[in-house]
């Protein structure tokens, strides 16, 4: 299918420096039209968990994967599967609570972040706070109901990117209404 | 052989996308009842044959025949449902929906920012592609085999 014939030049990738800056002027504006960094979070949030809703389907197209049987199954998924696919890089599953529901993964470089530079006065930005929404999206439509979170940044002088995410509940699906 | 429908669900059982080729005998009642009868029989099925099995099943219900026709069902872990009603001579189709999922459906709808992902289909694009692909299939000749 077309599929196929749009592979060999490969439109979908794009230069990593382009889209370093792309995403660095989205967040730029951001801060320029809420001028809060807790608002921006949430924006920032907001439009990742619109792009994981949507890029979950392609995920499962590509990767033409089952379901996970239990939650380290999806960790280990998320980790060498999806971020390998989406961002080119393996981030390091560490850090399980001993209830096997929580876990964090350990970034050593980060894509987004790699020009960018802090101005003090901006603490509680989460810069890819973006990163955050895609993964709760995309867990939402694989009925997950998941938290997640940045812990460490390395952009606020931490030694290393931590994102934290904490599996709440398995969504059931709809069921149909009742017959009339 | 022969193809006769084509079911699209979301997760909360609205119909995306319904497509006929060969259906001659027209039904009584509305599509919409149509289309709830299908998603609650798929949703009682689904959990019927998951609660039978002998043991945790990953990908439980497949296809069921009757006399006259075969439903084919294929459902992605993000719950979408995708159904095609066959003749009885066609195989495995699982292949053919998990195609239609992924080179049709996640090409021309989910990467359309216009297409909004809990409505009906209204893209023309997608609709020809689906046409295109379910003609070109061999199960779809009819007029070859038809006695």
């Amino acid at each position: 299918m077309s599929r196929q014939a749009n592979r060999a030049g490969d439109p979908r990738k794009v230069n990593g420096e382009l889209f370093t800056l792309t995403y660095g002027a989205l967040v730029a504006q951001l801060i320029k039209d809420y001028e809060n960094d807790e608002q921006v979070n949430k924006q920032l949030d907001k439009m990742g968990y619109n792009m994981g809703v949507r890029l979950i389907e392609d995920f499962l197209a590509r990767a033409n994967m089952g379901r996970c049987n239990d939650f380290r199954e999806t960790a280990d998924v998320i980790a060498k599967v999806a971020f390998k696919m989406y961002l080119g890089l393996t981030p390091v599953v560490s850090n399980w609570s001993a209830a096997g529901d929580e876990f964090s993964l350990l970034l050593e470089s980060n894509p987004l972040t790699e020009f960018v530079e802090l101005p003090s006065g901006h603490n509680n930005l989460n810069y890819s706070n973006l990163m955050c929404g895609v993964l709760r999206g995309a867990l939402e439509m694989v009925q997950m109901d998941v938290d997640v979170r940045f812990v460490q940044d390395t952009l606020k002088g931490d030694n290393i990117t931590e994102i934290r995410l904490k599996f709440n509940k398995r969504l059931e699906d709809a069921v149909p209404v009742g017959e009339d | 052989m022969t193809i006769f429908t084509f079911y699209l669900f979301d997760r909360n059982g609205t119909c995306l996308y319904y497509a006929e080729w060969n259906r001659k005998k027209q039904l009584t009642m509305s599509k919409d009842e149509e289309f709830k009868l299908m998603y609650g029989m798929l949703f009682s099925i689904k959990s019927f044959a998951s609660r039978l099995s002998p043991t945790d099943m990953k990908e439980g219900f497949l296809n069921f025949t009757t006399s006259k026709y075969k439903l084919h069902f294929f459902e992605t872990p993000s719950g979408l449902k995708l159904i095609l009603n066959t003749d009885l001579s066609v195989g495995n189709m699982k292949d053919v929906l998990q195609q239609i999922f992924s080179s049709i459906y996640v090409e021309y709808v989910v990467k359309n920012p216009l297409c909004q992902l809990d409505q009906p289909i209204t893209s023309e694009l997608f609709k020809y592609k689906l046409d295109e692909y379910v003609k070109s299939l061999s199960a779809f000749q009819t007029s070859k085999t038809a006695s």
